[in-house]
């Protein structure tokens, strides 16, 4: 949160050379790891090129770079999953080690905590943390009570309390990431990689894991941290290495870098940070909401969103929002108060509604509802309007289809190999764009974008918010929900600010500083 | 069920809110509660309710129900299934399915007989040992056929299920065995009670062998590091994989354990009905799978109790036998067992938030609610 207070690191000093002078801040004692001259590829592909990468004893380190930039091949590596090309040299503990397998990197201390965790939801607390008990093919008796031990402390280092007995599926996320990192504890890990552990934590819960990051640093375990949120990273790291296009771009200390230079070191771009604000009150009302409510989830909210317009609506997740969106699109219904749009009274019995009316959903949770992720990209962008593309009655007009694909493909500068391409061949900032263009489809007069840039790497969010703004020039209403508050901040004409189900505040980009919104919302 | 809406409640220790787990809108939020004295805490204790009102009302409709010489019946009758039920457990909480153990047992008994009459006799020990070869044998073609050509277990099992039985059919032409050894064929009473009545309530061989694999089992599934690996590969198939829990050793332990299993039943049901005949088992794979979801088996690994699987075999031995006992017509039997299934597997996979939800949002679109302009 501290990133804007940081003096700027100057802007001439950017590759390789500097970055070798804030390595040797920790000469002394021998790196927990050190990798020189690693370079990976698959076919013809280059995963990794040359890439040198140290981390001391006890260091938070961590890994920026954009999707595919090379980082979780990195880690692979590491843990022995890969092997690298001839030629370079992992070295943990300045010893050098070749044929790396998983089951030597574990020894050797390295563990790391993927972003699925891979705990075990029905067993018990304990049994997670100290599941590595129970390895072996040679049956002997499971130690409960030994293992309870070992939880409970574990636990005690991290300082947690967690029920021991409770299965890890009725943890909240946060509690569940405690129970993988006390599961690396029980490991004697010496060096933990944390692969984008706060990407789906609130911002207390992420506090809260940042203390737990700095605590493995005091006792000497190495954390390479892994995050879309550079913010956080600079404000945990002591150094960053950044990646870019499967090469090292440098490392830097974390004091002595913004994370808008971060961003540009990671895209190669300058980073737009202007305030695009507008004014649309004069626009016609799109959408109004009057004390609309639904119990339990929030209540008397009311607003209007007019042509044009791109309406930020921010607060800590569980404030509300996302429940609120799915009331305007018609999956929930209020129970009290009114939807109307363009003027007109709108009762909304399901989604189908919502879509007849005009009004598209993004969802946040693109991954698991936004896309069917088997399925092609063309089948996917269609699936909206597959009604309006049927021939004879039942069958569908291939050629349509496919002209509507392509232009939505051209449109929305998709990247991709073929239409008939599954999704998952896709980066995470082009399957936000195939989900937009699969509403885009749909030509929709209100857009609801919720966390349109979860797991979005920097540079395709720019591109993402190039979309969002250009849609509102030509007059399409857009909501755009967002825990992030810059991310709001920077690209919505208005701002209301949600906590507790309720409207708080409104905001105006241009009126007020970042720091004042962020103050009230993360405050 | 009731131990399901337990788990999705709020977690007071959770902090923080817990909407990105699970899923959003209507289905999520509804929580219909049950009165309490009708929410035991666990599948088990749904059983033994179960069992005792239906166990009641048979005692009342019928003289012979409660009898002590029916109720062992009912044991010896429910043995060979406690047997495969055992088996199907640990196959099950390793997130597979088998359909091909019963048959499996039949070709087992076929097998065994053929060794055993072609060394001349043998005994209750080489039987034993040579149907828990035969049957670790065939578990272990299904679980190679599972790991080494990555085929989904119910496939390859469904594929053995009729190699197996056409493989049994085609070969003894249908015919039966009846020239078994004495010691198989000789009853083992163990306990035997004349009753004031004059009928005989025994337990025989097979409640041993039942107790002894039961109690195997449970070792298995819940004292030993194996076991929790077992439950560790149901649960999360990669991170098992991933913390380091051999997946092939797991997946032979499993099936193997399921064919050892299977042969002990084959030679118990031999001994039981004094023959080897080749189609005697087809059709039972269904009746203990139905058993042992019912006893809380989740179908897709990670979850069961030794404890439910027996409650479910004998819960299905009562409803046939008080069938019987009624006059029912085994057909309505069968027609119960498919509803069973049903049941379990709508309420174990489907929590009752989502059905009740599902029935909601039904009755929402049922009211027809369109967009109004006015």
């Amino acid at each position: 949160m501290s990133g804007h207070e940081r003096a700027p690191t100057p802007a001439t000093t950017p590759a390789t050379a500097a970055a070798a002078e804030a390595g040797t801040g920790f000469a002394g004692a021998p790196p927990a790891l050190r990798l020189a001259g690693i370079s990976k590829n698959f076919g013809g592909v280059d995963a990794l090129v040359d890439v040198d990468f140290e981390v001391a004893p006890g260091e938070i380190h961590c890994l920026a770079g954009e999707n595919g930039s090379g980082k979780s091949t990195l880690i692979k590596i590491v843990s022995g999953v890969y092997q690298p090309n001839p030629g370079g040299t992992i070295e943990f503990g300045g010893r050098r080690y070749e044929g790396l397998t998983p089951g030597a990197a574990r020894r050797l201390g390295v563990q790391v905590i993927w972003q699925d965790l891979a705990l075990f939801p029905h067993l018990s607390v304990a049994e997670n943390i100290a599941f590595e008990r129970n390895l072996g093919l040679w049956p002997r008796p499971s130690r409960r009570r030994e293992m309870r031990r070992t939880a409970r402390a574990m636990l005690g280092r991290l300082g947690f309390e967690l029920d021991l007995d409770q299965p890890v599926q009725s943890l909240s996320i946060a509690n569940r990431q405690v129970v993988a990192i006390c599961r690396a504890l029980v490991a004697e890990a010496t060096i933990v990689f944390m692969d984008e552990p706060t990407a789906s934590l609130t911002q207390s819960e992420t506090r809260a894991l940042l203390a737990v990051v700095r605590r493995l640093s005091e006792a000497g375990i190495a954390v390479v941290f892994v995050s879309h949120r550079l913010v956080e990273l600079i404000e945990i790291a002591e150094r960053i290495t950044v990646l870019r296009d499967s090469r090292r771009v440098g490392v830097f200390e974390a004091g002595r870098i913004t994370h808008h230079r971060l961003a540009e070191l990671m895209t190669a771009r300058a980073l737009d940070t202007t305030v695009h604000a507008r004014d649309r009150a004069g626009e016609e009302v799109s959408l109004e909401v009057r004390g609309l409510g639904r119990h339990g989830e929030y209540e008397d909210v009311s607003g209007r969103l007019h042509r044009g317009e791109v309406l930020g609506l921010t607060g800590l997740l569980g404030a509300g929002r996302t429940e609120f969106a799915l009331s305007l699109f018609g999956m929930t219904r209020p129970d009290a108060g009114e939807i109307r749009l363009d003027g007109a009274r709108l009762v909304l019995g399901s989604n189908r509604d919502a879509i007849a009316a005009g009004i598209a959903y993004v969802s946040e949770d693109r991954l698991t509802l936004g896309l069917v992720q088997a399925q092609s990209i063309a089948d996917n962008v269609t699936v909206t309007v597959i009604e309006r593309l049927r021939r004879l009655r039942w069958f569908i007009d291939a050629e349509r289809k496919a002209r509507t694909v392509g232009d939505w493909v051209r449109g929305l500068s998709i990247r991709i190999g073929t239409p008939e391409d599954p999704v998952t061949t896709l980066s995470g900032g082009n399957q936000q764009r195939v989900v937009l263009a699969k509403w885009l489809a749909t030509t929709p007069r209100v857009l609801i974008l919720d966390s349109p840039t979860v797991g979005v790497d920097v540079g395709a969010r720019a591109a993402i918010f190039e979309i969002v703004r250009d849609l509102a020039e030509r007059g399409m209403a857009i909501l755009l929900i967002s825990d992030e508050v810059p991310e709001v901040y920077h690209n919505a004409d208005r701002i209301l600010h949600m906590r507790g189900g309720r409207i708080v505040g409104e905001y105006r980009p241009g009126e007020t500083s970042l720091e004042t919104l962020e103050e009230a919302v993360y405050g | 069920m009731a131990e399901r809406g337990a788990e999705r409640g709020p977690d007071p220790r959770g902090g923080g809110p817990r909407t990105r787990e699970h899923g959003r809108g209507p289905a999520g939020r509804l929580r219909p509660r049950l009165p309490r004295l009708l929410r035991p805490a666990s599948v088990e204790g749904w059983l033994v309710i179960v069992i005792v009102v239906i166990g009641a009302s048979l005692g009342l409709a019928t003289d012979t129900f409660l009898s002590l010489a029916n109720l062992f019946d009912l044991l010896n009758i429910s043995a060979i299934n406690l047997i495969f039920a055992a088996g199907l457990l640990v196959v099950l909480v390793a997130g597979g399915i088998d359909i091909s153990f019963a048959v499996g047992a039949s070709v087992v008994q076929y097998l065994t007989a053929l060794t055993i009459l072609s060394l001349g006799g043998g005994s209750w020990v080489s039987g034993i040992a040579l149907a828990m070869a035969f049957g670790f044998l065939l578990g272990a073609l299904n679980a190679t056929l599972i790991h080494y050509f990555r085929i989904i277990s119910i496939v390859v099992t469904i594929a053995t299920f009729n190699v197996f039985f056409g493989f049994l059919m085609f070969f003894t032409r249908g015919v039966s065995i009846y020239d078994l050894p004495d010691w198989w064929l000789d009853r083992v009473i163990l306990f035997e009670y004349e009753t004031a009545s004059g009928d005989f309530a025994e337990i025989t061989l097979p409640v041993a062998a039942t107790v002894i694999t039961v109690l195997a089992t449970w070792v298995l599934l819940r004292r030993l590091n194996v076991g929790r690996q077992l439950f560790a590969l149901g649960d999360n198939p990669e991170g098992a994989r991933r913390i380091g829990v051999n997946v092939a050793a797991m997946h032979f332990i499993a099936y193997g354990w399921l064919g050892v299993c299977a042969g002990v039943a084959g030679l118990m049901q031999a001994h039981y009905v004094q023959e080897v005949v080749p189609n005697a088992l087809y059709g039972r794979e269904l009746d203990v799978l139905a058993a042992a979801v019912l006893g809380g088996a989740r179908l897709g690994g990670g979850r069961g109790t030794i404890l439910g699987v027996i409650l479910g075999v004998l819960l299905i031995a009562i409803t046939q036998n008080g069938l019987n006992l009624l006059g029912i017509s085994p057909y309505a039997f069968q027609m119960l067992i498919g509803v069973v299934l049903l049941a379990a597997i709508t309420t174990t996979n489907v929590s009752w938030e989502e059905v009740f939800g599902w029935v909601r949002r039904g009755r929402a679109r049922a009211s027809r609610v369109r967009v109004s302009r006015a």
